[in-house]
Protein backbone atom coordinates (compact mmCIF):
# COMPACT_ATOMS: atom_id res chain seq x y z
CA UNK A 1 0.00 0.00 0.00
CA UNK A 2 1.56 3.15 -1.00
CA UNK A 3 2.02 5.79 2.20
CA UNK A 4 -0.21 8.41 0.94
CA UNK A 5 -3.02 6.10 0.68
CA UNK A 6 -2.04 4.56 4.17
CA UNK A 7 -2.19 7.49 5.59
CA UNK A 8 -5.37 8.93 4.24
CA UNK A 9 -8.21 9.66 6.83
CA UNK A 10 -10.71 6.71 4.88
CA UNK A 11 -8.04 3.92 5.52
CA UNK A 12 -7.05 5.72 9.33
CA UNK A 13 -10.69 5.07 10.61
CA UNK A 14 -10.75 1.78 8.18
CA UNK A 15 -7.84 0.75 10.16
CA UNK A 16 -8.83 1.94 13.70
CA UNK A 17 -12.46 -0.11 12.92
CA UNK A 18 -11.15 -3.37 11.85
CA UNK A 19 -8.86 -3.70 14.67
CA UNK A 20 -11.49 -2.80 16.97
CA UNK A 21 -14.01 -5.11 15.95
CA UNK A 22 -11.62 -8.01 15.47
CA UNK A 23 -9.47 -7.37 18.83
CA UNK A 24 -12.98 -7.13 20.93
CA UNK A 25 -14.16 -10.31 19.69
CA UNK A 26 -10.93 -12.21 20.93
CA UNK A 27 -11.06 -10.73 23.84
CA UNK A 28 -14.91 -11.44 24.46
CA UNK A 29 -14.70 -14.85 23.01
CA UNK A 30 -12.01 -15.71 25.55
CA UNK A 31 -13.78 -14.19 28.48
CA UNK A 32 -17.16 -15.91 27.91
CA UNK A 33 -15.53 -19.18 27.03
CA UNK A 34 -13.39 -19.39 30.16
CA UNK A 35 -15.77 -18.04 32.28
CA UNK A 36 -17.13 -21.33 33.88
CA UNK A 37 -13.96 -22.50 34.40
CA UNK A 38 -12.67 -19.55 36.41
CA UNK A 39 -15.62 -19.68 38.51
CA UNK A 40 -15.12 -22.83 38.94
CA UNK A 41 -11.54 -22.30 40.29
CA UNK A 42 -12.64 -19.52 42.11
CA UNK A 43 -15.28 -21.67 44.34
CA UNK A 44 -13.15 -24.04 44.72
CA UNK A 45 -9.96 -22.05 45.82
CA UNK A 46 -12.97 -20.46 49.02
CA UNK A 47 -13.54 -23.63 49.87
CA UNK A 48 -10.31 -25.33 49.77
CA UNK A 49 -9.68 -21.89 52.26
CA UNK A 50 -12.74 -23.13 54.63
CA UNK A 51 -11.47 -26.60 54.61
CA UNK A 52 -8.15 -25.28 55.69
CA UNK A 53 -9.28 -23.17 58.11
CA UNK A 54 -11.03 -25.87 59.90
CA UNK A 55 -7.91 -28.52 59.64
CA UNK A 56 -10.12 -30.57 57.91
CA UNK A 57 -7.44 -31.28 55.71
CA UNK A 58 -4.54 -32.65 57.88
CA UNK A 59 -3.70 -36.13 57.90
CA UNK A 60 -3.84 -37.19 54.23
CA UNK A 61 -1.89 -34.02 52.63
CA UNK A 62 -3.47 -32.16 50.34
CA UNK A 63 -7.28 -32.50 49.69
CA UNK A 64 -7.91 -33.19 46.11
CA UNK A 65 -10.62 -30.74 44.12
CA UNK A 66 -13.24 -33.30 44.80
CA UNK A 67 -12.91 -34.56 48.42
CA UNK A 68 -13.09 -30.42 49.13
CA UNK A 69 -16.24 -30.00 47.35
CA UNK A 70 -18.01 -33.57 48.12
CA UNK A 71 -17.34 -31.69 52.02
CA UNK A 72 -19.59 -29.22 50.81
CA UNK A 73 -22.23 -31.62 49.46
CA UNK A 74 -22.65 -33.85 51.68
CA UNK A 75 -23.28 -32.02 54.58
CA UNK A 76 -19.93 -31.92 56.82
CA UNK A 77 -19.84 -28.35 55.96
CA UNK A 78 -22.53 -26.34 55.82
CA UNK A 79 -22.84 -22.28 54.80
CA UNK A 80 -24.91 -20.37 56.25
CA UNK A 81 -25.79 -16.63 55.82
CA UNK A 82 -25.94 -14.79 59.33
CA UNK A 83 -27.02 -11.05 60.12
CA UNK A 84 -24.37 -9.53 62.00
CA UNK A 85 -26.43 -7.14 64.12
CA UNK A 86 -28.98 -9.89 65.57
CA UNK A 87 -26.78 -12.95 65.26
CA UNK A 88 -29.87 -14.68 63.32
CA UNK A 89 -29.56 -16.76 60.97
CA UNK A 90 -31.01 -15.02 57.45
CA UNK A 91 -34.04 -17.10 56.44
CA UNK A 92 -34.81 -14.41 53.84
CA UNK A 93 -34.12 -16.54 50.37
CA UNK A 94 -33.68 -12.98 48.44
CA UNK A 95 -30.51 -12.57 50.51
CA UNK A 96 -29.44 -15.83 51.81
CA UNK A 97 -29.24 -18.05 48.05
CA UNK A 98 -26.20 -19.33 47.08
CA UNK A 99 -24.90 -16.24 45.10
CA UNK A 100 -24.99 -14.10 47.75
CA UNK A 101 -21.58 -12.48 47.47
CA UNK A 102 -20.39 -10.99 50.63
CA UNK A 103 -18.31 -8.43 49.10
CA UNK A 104 -20.35 -7.02 46.94
CA UNK A 105 -22.80 -6.78 49.74
CA UNK A 106 -20.08 -4.90 51.65
CA UNK A 107 -20.09 -2.06 48.61
CA UNK A 108 -23.72 -1.91 48.75
CA UNK A 109 -25.19 0.86 50.51
CA UNK A 110 -28.36 -0.71 51.19
CA UNK A 111 -26.78 -3.93 52.38
CA UNK A 112 -23.30 -2.50 54.37
CA UNK A 113 -22.79 -0.86 57.94
CA UNK A 114 -20.43 1.41 59.38
CA UNK A 115 -17.82 0.00 61.41
CA UNK A 116 -16.98 2.46 64.16
CA UNK A 117 -13.71 3.95 63.48
CA UNK A 118 -12.80 5.12 66.97
CA UNK A 119 -12.97 1.83 68.48
CA UNK A 120 -11.58 -0.29 65.47
CA UNK A 121 -9.27 0.75 63.31
CA UNK A 122 -8.63 -2.20 60.62
CA UNK A 123 -8.82 0.60 57.93
CA UNK A 124 -11.66 -0.85 56.49
CA UNK A 125 -15.12 2.01 56.75
CA UNK A 126 -18.09 -0.11 56.33
CA UNK A 127 -18.86 -3.85 56.37
CA UNK A 128 -21.43 -6.13 55.47
CA UNK A 129 -24.76 -6.32 57.29
CA UNK A 130 -25.16 -9.97 56.20
CA UNK A 131 -22.08 -12.79 55.82
CA UNK A 132 -21.65 -16.44 54.90
CA UNK A 133 -20.68 -18.70 57.72
CA UNK A 134 -20.11 -22.00 57.62
CA UNK A 135 -21.03 -24.56 60.23
CA UNK A 136 -18.89 -27.70 60.66
CA UNK A 137 -20.67 -31.19 62.20
CA UNK A 138 -20.43 -34.52 63.19
CA UNK A 139 -21.88 -37.30 61.85
CA UNK A 140 -24.11 -36.88 64.85
CA UNK A 141 -25.18 -33.23 63.73
CA UNK A 142 -22.84 -32.00 66.87
CA UNK A 143 -21.45 -28.68 66.01
CA UNK A 144 -18.09 -29.37 65.97
CA UNK A 145 -16.80 -26.02 64.43
CA UNK A 146 -17.99 -22.87 63.18
CA UNK A 147 -15.47 -20.89 60.33
CA UNK A 148 -16.23 -17.19 60.14
CA UNK A 149 -14.33 -14.86 57.63
CA UNK A 150 -12.62 -12.10 58.54
CA UNK A 151 -10.71 -9.17 56.93
CA UNK A 152 -9.10 -6.58 57.46
CA UNK A 153 -6.01 -4.24 56.15
CA UNK A 154 -2.47 -5.09 56.26
CA UNK A 155 0.71 -3.31 55.28
CA UNK A 156 -0.17 -3.35 51.50
CA UNK A 157 -3.16 -4.71 51.11
CA UNK A 158 -7.04 -5.76 52.38
CA UNK A 159 -6.08 -9.57 54.25
CA UNK A 160 -8.96 -11.76 53.57
CA UNK A 161 -9.41 -15.39 55.57
CA UNK A 162 -11.09 -17.26 57.91
CA UNK A 163 -11.30 -18.13 61.41
CA UNK A 164 -12.22 -21.81 62.93
CA UNK A 165 -13.88 -21.96 66.52
CA UNK A 166 -14.63 -25.22 68.44
CA UNK A 167 -17.40 -26.38 69.19
CA UNK A 168 -17.06 -24.53 72.72
CA UNK A 169 -17.06 -21.50 70.69
CA UNK A 170 -14.21 -20.72 72.93
CA UNK A 171 -11.61 -21.84 71.64
CA UNK A 172 -9.42 -21.37 67.91
CA UNK A 173 -8.97 -24.16 65.65
CA UNK A 174 -7.35 -22.33 62.85
CA UNK A 175 -6.55 -19.37 61.20
CA UNK A 176 -5.91 -18.80 57.48
CA UNK A 177 -5.33 -16.13 54.76
CA UNK A 178 -6.56 -16.86 50.95
CA UNK A 179 -6.03 -13.64 49.95
CA UNK A 180 -3.58 -10.75 50.67
CA UNK A 181 -0.70 -8.69 48.94
CA UNK A 182 1.58 -8.67 51.74
CA UNK A 183 5.39 -8.77 51.46
CA UNK A 184 6.78 -11.99 50.62
CA UNK A 185 8.83 -13.47 52.78
CA UNK A 186 7.56 -10.68 55.70
CA UNK A 187 4.49 -9.89 56.28
CA UNK A 188 3.73 -12.65 53.70
CA UNK A 189 4.61 -15.33 56.51
CA UNK A 190 0.88 -14.95 57.24
CA UNK A 191 0.64 -18.05 55.29
CA UNK A 192 3.49 -20.02 56.93
CA UNK A 193 2.46 -22.95 58.67
CA UNK A 194 4.30 -23.29 61.60
CA UNK A 195 2.97 -19.21 62.19
CA UNK A 196 -0.76 -20.50 61.36
CA UNK A 197 -0.35 -23.68 63.37
CA UNK A 198 -0.20 -21.46 66.83
CA UNK A 199 -3.45 -20.09 66.16
CA UNK A 200 -4.50 -23.56 67.43
CA UNK A 201 -5.75 -23.96 71.07
CA UNK A 202 -6.13 -19.97 71.49
CA UNK A 203 -8.60 -18.64 73.93
CA UNK A 204 -10.43 -15.84 73.01
CA UNK A 205 -11.84 -14.47 75.77
CA UNK A 206 -9.90 -14.01 79.52
CA UNK A 207 -12.28 -15.05 82.53
CA UNK A 208 -14.87 -16.55 82.69
CA UNK A 209 -19.01 -15.73 82.94
CA UNK A 210 -20.06 -11.93 82.22
CA UNK A 211 -17.16 -10.21 82.33
CA UNK A 212 -14.50 -12.14 80.47
CA UNK A 213 -12.83 -9.90 78.18
CA UNK A 214 -11.30 -10.10 74.90
CA UNK A 215 -7.80 -11.14 74.82
CA UNK A 216 -6.67 -13.25 71.68
CA UNK A 217 -4.61 -11.42 69.16
CA UNK A 218 -0.95 -11.29 68.31
CA UNK A 219 2.04 -10.09 70.96
CA UNK A 220 4.66 -7.77 69.35
CA UNK A 221 7.38 -10.15 68.97
CA UNK A 222 7.31 -13.51 71.15
CA UNK A 223 3.92 -13.83 73.21
CA UNK A 224 4.76 -14.02 76.70
CA UNK A 225 3.96 -16.79 79.14
CA UNK A 226 1.06 -14.54 80.54
CA UNK A 227 -0.12 -13.87 77.26
CA UNK A 228 0.47 -17.54 75.56
CA UNK A 229 -3.35 -18.90 76.17
CA UNK A 230 -4.57 -16.23 74.30
CA UNK A 231 -1.88 -15.05 71.86
CA UNK A 232 0.58 -15.57 68.68
CA UNK A 233 4.04 -13.86 68.31
CA UNK A 234 4.19 -11.14 66.53
CA UNK A 235 6.04 -12.06 62.85
CA UNK A 236 9.14 -10.62 62.72
CA UNK A 237 9.97 -7.64 60.06
CA UNK A 238 6.13 -7.09 59.43
CA UNK A 239 4.47 -4.99 62.32
CA UNK A 240 1.93 -3.01 60.24
CA UNK A 241 1.10 -6.80 58.70
CA UNK A 242 1.18 -8.20 62.79
CA UNK A 243 -1.12 -5.04 63.83
CA UNK A 244 -3.04 -5.58 61.16
CA UNK A 245 -4.14 -9.22 62.00
CA UNK A 246 -4.19 -8.03 65.62
CA UNK A 247 -6.95 -5.41 64.92
CA UNK A 248 -8.79 -7.55 62.58
CA UNK A 249 -9.13 -10.38 64.64
CA UNK A 250 -9.94 -8.22 67.76
CA UNK A 251 -13.19 -6.38 66.09
CA UNK A 252 -14.75 -9.55 64.05
CA UNK A 253 -14.88 -11.02 67.71
CA UNK A 254 -16.42 -8.25 69.33
CA UNK A 255 -20.03 -7.32 69.95
CA UNK A 256 -20.04 -5.02 66.86
CA UNK A 257 -18.78 -7.99 64.80
CA UNK A 258 -19.78 -11.88 65.16
CA UNK A 259 -20.33 -11.44 69.12
CA UNK A 260 -23.78 -11.54 68.95
CA UNK A 261 -24.07 -14.76 66.52
CA UNK A 262 -21.54 -16.56 69.20
CA UNK A 263 -23.55 -15.56 71.95
CA UNK A 264 -26.78 -16.74 70.47
CA UNK A 265 -25.03 -20.03 69.06
CA UNK A 266 -23.89 -20.68 73.06
CA UNK A 267 -27.33 -19.83 73.95
CA UNK A 268 -28.76 -22.89 72.00
CA UNK A 269 -26.08 -24.89 73.36
CA UNK A 270 -27.26 -23.96 76.83
CA UNK A 271 -24.20 -22.22 77.71
CA UNK A 272 -24.52 -18.77 78.82
CA UNK A 273 -20.91 -17.69 80.14
CA UNK A 274 -19.27 -17.12 76.71
CA UNK A 275 -19.41 -13.17 76.80
CA UNK A 276 -18.62 -10.90 74.22
CA UNK A 277 -17.16 -7.96 76.07
CA UNK A 278 -14.74 -5.65 73.58
CA UNK B 1 23.79 -3.29 6.69
CA UNK B 2 23.31 -7.16 6.13
CA UNK B 3 19.80 -8.45 6.60
CA UNK B 4 20.25 -10.52 10.18
CA UNK B 5 19.51 -13.88 9.37
CA UNK B 6 16.63 -15.63 11.55
CA UNK B 7 19.23 -17.48 14.17
CA UNK B 8 20.66 -14.48 14.85
CA UNK B 9 17.46 -12.77 15.00
CA UNK B 10 16.66 -15.45 17.61
CA UNK B 11 19.79 -15.27 20.00
CA UNK B 12 20.89 -12.13 19.58
CA UNK B 13 18.99 -10.46 21.74
CA UNK B 14 19.72 -13.30 24.62
CA UNK B 15 22.98 -12.24 25.54
CA UNK B 16 24.53 -9.45 22.98
CA UNK B 17 21.11 -7.22 22.71
CA UNK B 18 19.66 -8.07 25.61
CA UNK B 19 16.39 -6.39 26.49
CA UNK B 20 17.19 -5.67 29.88
CA UNK B 21 20.89 -5.17 30.36
CA UNK B 22 21.56 -3.50 27.13
CA UNK B 23 18.09 -1.99 26.22
CA UNK B 24 17.50 -1.64 30.03
CA UNK B 25 13.63 -2.56 28.80
CA UNK B 26 10.78 -4.06 31.14
CA UNK B 27 12.87 -3.63 34.28
CA UNK B 28 9.83 -2.75 36.37
CA UNK B 29 8.48 -6.81 36.13
CA UNK B 30 11.58 -7.66 36.40
CA UNK B 31 11.70 -6.21 40.12
CA UNK B 32 7.61 -7.27 40.72
CA UNK B 33 7.82 -10.80 40.45
CA UNK B 34 11.18 -12.13 40.89
CA UNK B 35 10.77 -13.52 44.19
CA UNK B 36 9.59 -16.35 43.52
CA UNK B 37 11.47 -18.87 41.09
CA UNK B 38 7.33 -20.45 39.95
CA UNK B 39 6.27 -16.53 39.37
CA UNK B 40 9.08 -15.41 37.20
CA UNK B 41 8.88 -18.14 35.51
CA UNK B 42 5.02 -17.87 34.81
CA UNK B 43 5.60 -13.97 33.85
CA UNK B 44 8.30 -14.85 31.37
CA UNK B 45 6.52 -17.25 29.40
CA UNK B 46 3.08 -14.74 29.44
CA UNK B 47 5.70 -12.19 28.53
CA UNK B 48 7.34 -14.23 25.81
CA UNK B 49 4.20 -15.19 23.84
CA UNK B 50 2.99 -11.99 24.15
CA UNK B 51 6.03 -10.05 22.32
CA UNK B 52 6.07 -12.85 19.79
CA UNK B 53 2.51 -12.76 19.04
CA UNK B 54 2.09 -8.42 18.95
CA UNK B 55 4.92 -8.18 16.81
CA UNK B 56 4.02 -11.25 14.54
CA UNK B 57 0.49 -9.09 14.20
CA UNK B 58 1.81 -6.03 14.22
CA UNK B 59 4.42 -7.12 11.23
CA UNK B 60 1.49 -8.66 9.29
CA UNK B 61 -0.17 -5.42 9.80
CA UNK B 62 2.79 -3.20 9.56
CA UNK B 63 1.60 -2.14 5.70
CA UNK B 64 -1.97 -1.10 6.29
CA UNK B 65 -1.02 0.98 9.91
CA UNK B 66 -1.46 4.77 9.48
CA UNK B 67 1.41 6.72 11.20
CA UNK B 68 -0.52 8.87 12.58
CA UNK B 69 -2.13 5.95 14.85
CA UNK B 70 0.69 3.42 14.92
CA UNK B 71 1.33 3.26 18.66
CA UNK B 72 -2.20 2.78 19.79
CA UNK B 73 -2.78 0.16 17.08
CA UNK B 74 0.24 -1.89 18.68
CA UNK B 75 -1.47 -0.71 22.39
CA UNK B 76 -4.41 -2.62 21.23
CA UNK B 77 -3.33 -5.67 20.15
CA UNK B 78 -0.64 -6.10 23.04
CA UNK B 79 -3.75 -5.09 25.49
CA UNK B 80 -5.74 -7.93 23.54
CA UNK B 81 -3.00 -10.39 24.19
CA UNK B 82 -2.17 -9.72 27.81
CA UNK B 83 -6.24 -10.09 28.18
CA UNK B 84 -6.55 -12.88 26.99
CA UNK B 85 -3.31 -14.64 28.75
CA UNK B 86 -4.82 -13.06 31.85
CA UNK B 87 -8.11 -14.94 31.12
CA UNK B 88 -6.31 -17.99 30.54
CA UNK B 89 -4.22 -18.14 33.59
CA UNK B 90 -7.05 -17.40 35.72
CA UNK B 91 -9.02 -20.40 34.00
CA UNK B 92 -6.10 -22.63 34.45
CA UNK B 93 -3.33 -21.44 36.39
CA UNK B 94 -5.50 -20.39 38.81
CA UNK B 95 -3.36 -20.46 42.33
CA UNK B 96 -0.13 -18.98 39.94
CA UNK B 97 -2.37 -16.01 38.78
CA UNK B 98 -3.67 -14.95 42.25
CA UNK B 99 0.04 -14.85 43.11
CA UNK B 100 0.97 -12.61 39.75
CA UNK B 101 -2.03 -10.30 40.33
CA UNK B 102 -1.81 -7.11 38.80
CA UNK B 103 1.53 -7.72 36.95
CA UNK B 104 -0.05 -10.35 34.23
CA UNK B 105 -2.21 -6.49 33.32
CA UNK B 106 1.14 -4.19 33.39
CA UNK B 107 2.53 -6.78 30.74
CA UNK B 108 1.13 -3.46 28.66
CA UNK B 109 2.89 -1.34 29.94
CA UNK B 110 6.28 -3.58 29.75
CA UNK B 111 8.64 -1.92 27.37
CA UNK B 112 10.03 -4.59 26.14
CA UNK B 113 6.58 -5.59 24.21
CA UNK B 114 6.13 -2.22 22.83
CA UNK B 115 9.85 -1.30 22.08
CA UNK B 116 10.29 -4.86 19.88
CA UNK B 117 7.14 -3.53 17.95
CA UNK B 118 7.53 -0.45 17.33
CA UNK B 119 11.68 -1.16 17.04
CA UNK B 120 11.71 -4.08 14.71
CA UNK B 121 8.36 -5.16 13.68
CA UNK B 122 6.85 -1.88 11.95
CA UNK B 123 10.25 -2.87 9.16
CA UNK B 124 10.16 -6.63 9.38
CA UNK B 125 8.02 -9.20 8.06
CA UNK B 126 5.66 -10.88 10.21
CA UNK B 127 8.42 -14.37 10.64
CA UNK B 128 11.04 -12.06 11.18
CA UNK B 129 9.14 -10.14 13.98
CA UNK B 130 7.78 -13.72 15.88
CA UNK B 131 11.43 -14.90 16.12
CA UNK B 132 12.74 -11.50 17.40
CA UNK B 133 9.60 -11.35 20.23
CA UNK B 134 10.79 -14.89 21.15
CA UNK B 135 14.30 -13.87 21.10
CA UNK B 136 13.59 -10.90 23.06
CA UNK B 137 11.42 -12.63 25.77
CA UNK B 138 14.05 -15.65 25.90
CA UNK B 139 16.53 -12.71 26.73
CA UNK B 140 14.16 -11.61 29.13
CA UNK B 141 13.46 -14.61 30.61
CA UNK B 142 17.19 -15.58 31.39
CA UNK B 143 17.88 -12.19 32.97
CA UNK B 144 14.29 -12.72 35.53
CA UNK B 145 15.26 -16.38 35.98
CA UNK B 146 18.63 -15.45 37.06
CA UNK B 147 17.45 -12.72 39.52
CA UNK B 148 14.50 -15.30 40.87
CA UNK B 149 17.19 -17.66 41.12
CA UNK B 150 19.24 -15.94 43.61
CA UNK B 151 16.36 -13.60 45.50
CA UNK B 152 14.22 -17.22 46.07
CA UNK B 153 17.56 -19.07 47.77
CA UNK B 154 18.89 -16.55 49.53
CA UNK B 155 15.55 -14.61 50.40
CA UNK B 156 13.45 -17.55 50.90
CA UNK B 157 16.02 -20.69 51.41
CA UNK B 158 14.03 -22.72 48.37
CA UNK B 159 14.02 -23.22 44.47
CA UNK B 160 10.61 -23.52 42.91
CA UNK B 161 9.58 -23.52 47.02
CA UNK B 162 11.09 -26.83 47.44
CA UNK B 163 13.57 -25.86 50.53
CA UNK B 164 17.45 -25.96 49.81
CA UNK B 165 18.67 -24.00 53.02
CA UNK B 166 17.40 -25.03 56.02
CA UNK B 167 15.44 -22.00 57.75
CA UNK B 168 16.27 -20.65 61.44
CA UNK B 169 12.44 -20.27 61.43
CA UNK B 170 12.02 -23.76 60.61
CA UNK B 171 14.71 -25.45 62.68
CA UNK B 172 17.39 -25.14 60.03
CA UNK B 173 21.06 -22.71 60.30
CA UNK B 174 20.17 -20.29 57.72
CA UNK B 175 18.78 -17.08 58.26
CA UNK B 176 17.14 -15.84 54.96
CA UNK B 177 18.05 -12.33 53.90
CA UNK B 178 15.12 -10.24 54.30
CA UNK B 179 16.41 -7.43 51.79
CA UNK B 180 16.37 -10.12 48.99
CA UNK B 181 12.63 -10.26 49.19
CA UNK B 182 12.05 -6.58 48.61
CA UNK B 183 12.28 -4.63 45.53
CA UNK B 184 15.93 -2.72 46.11
CA UNK B 185 17.28 -5.94 45.81
CA UNK B 186 16.29 -6.62 42.10
CA UNK B 187 17.99 -3.23 41.27
CA UNK B 188 20.88 -4.26 42.66
CA UNK B 189 20.89 -8.11 41.05
CA UNK B 190 20.08 -6.48 37.82
CA UNK B 191 22.79 -3.27 38.13
CA UNK B 192 25.45 -5.78 39.05
CA UNK B 193 24.06 -8.17 36.30
CA UNK B 194 24.77 -5.21 34.01
CA UNK B 195 28.40 -4.32 35.65
CA UNK B 196 29.31 -7.99 34.04
CA UNK B 197 27.90 -8.39 30.87
CA UNK B 198 29.56 -5.24 30.07
CA UNK B 199 32.70 -6.02 31.46
CA UNK B 200 32.89 -8.83 29.59
CA UNK B 201 31.40 -6.81 26.38
CA UNK B 202 32.91 -3.72 26.53
CA UNK B 203 31.61 -3.00 22.95
CA UNK B 204 27.86 -2.66 25.04
CA UNK B 205 29.38 0.29 26.99
CA UNK B 206 27.84 3.36 26.05
CA UNK B 207 29.88 6.34 25.83
CA UNK B 208 29.74 9.16 28.46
Amino acid sequence: MLPEQRDSITNTFLVTLVLCVVCSLLVSTAAVALKDMQGKNKLLDRQKNIVEAAGLSTGSGELNAKEITDMFTDGTIEPKVVDLQTGEYVTDTAIASDSFDERKAAKDESMNAVIDASKFRIGIEKREKYTWVYLVKDKQGELKQVILPIYGKGLWSTMYGFVALNGDLKTISGLTYYEHGETPGLGGEVDNPKWKKQWHGKQVWRGESTDAMLAVGVAKGIATTENLPYMVDGLSGATITSRGVDRMIKYWFSSDAFGPYIENLAAQKGDSHVSTNP
Amino acid sequence: MLAPTPKQVLIDPVVNNNPITLQVLGVCSALAVTTQLSTALVMCIAVTLVTAFSSAAIAALRNYIPSSIRMIVQMVVIASLVIVVDQILKAYFFPISKTMSVFVGLIITNCIVMGRAEGFAMKNTAWMSFLDGIGNGLGYSAVLMLVAFVRELFGSGSLFGFPILAKVTEGGWYMPNGLLLLSPSAFFLIGILIWIVRTLKPSQVEEA
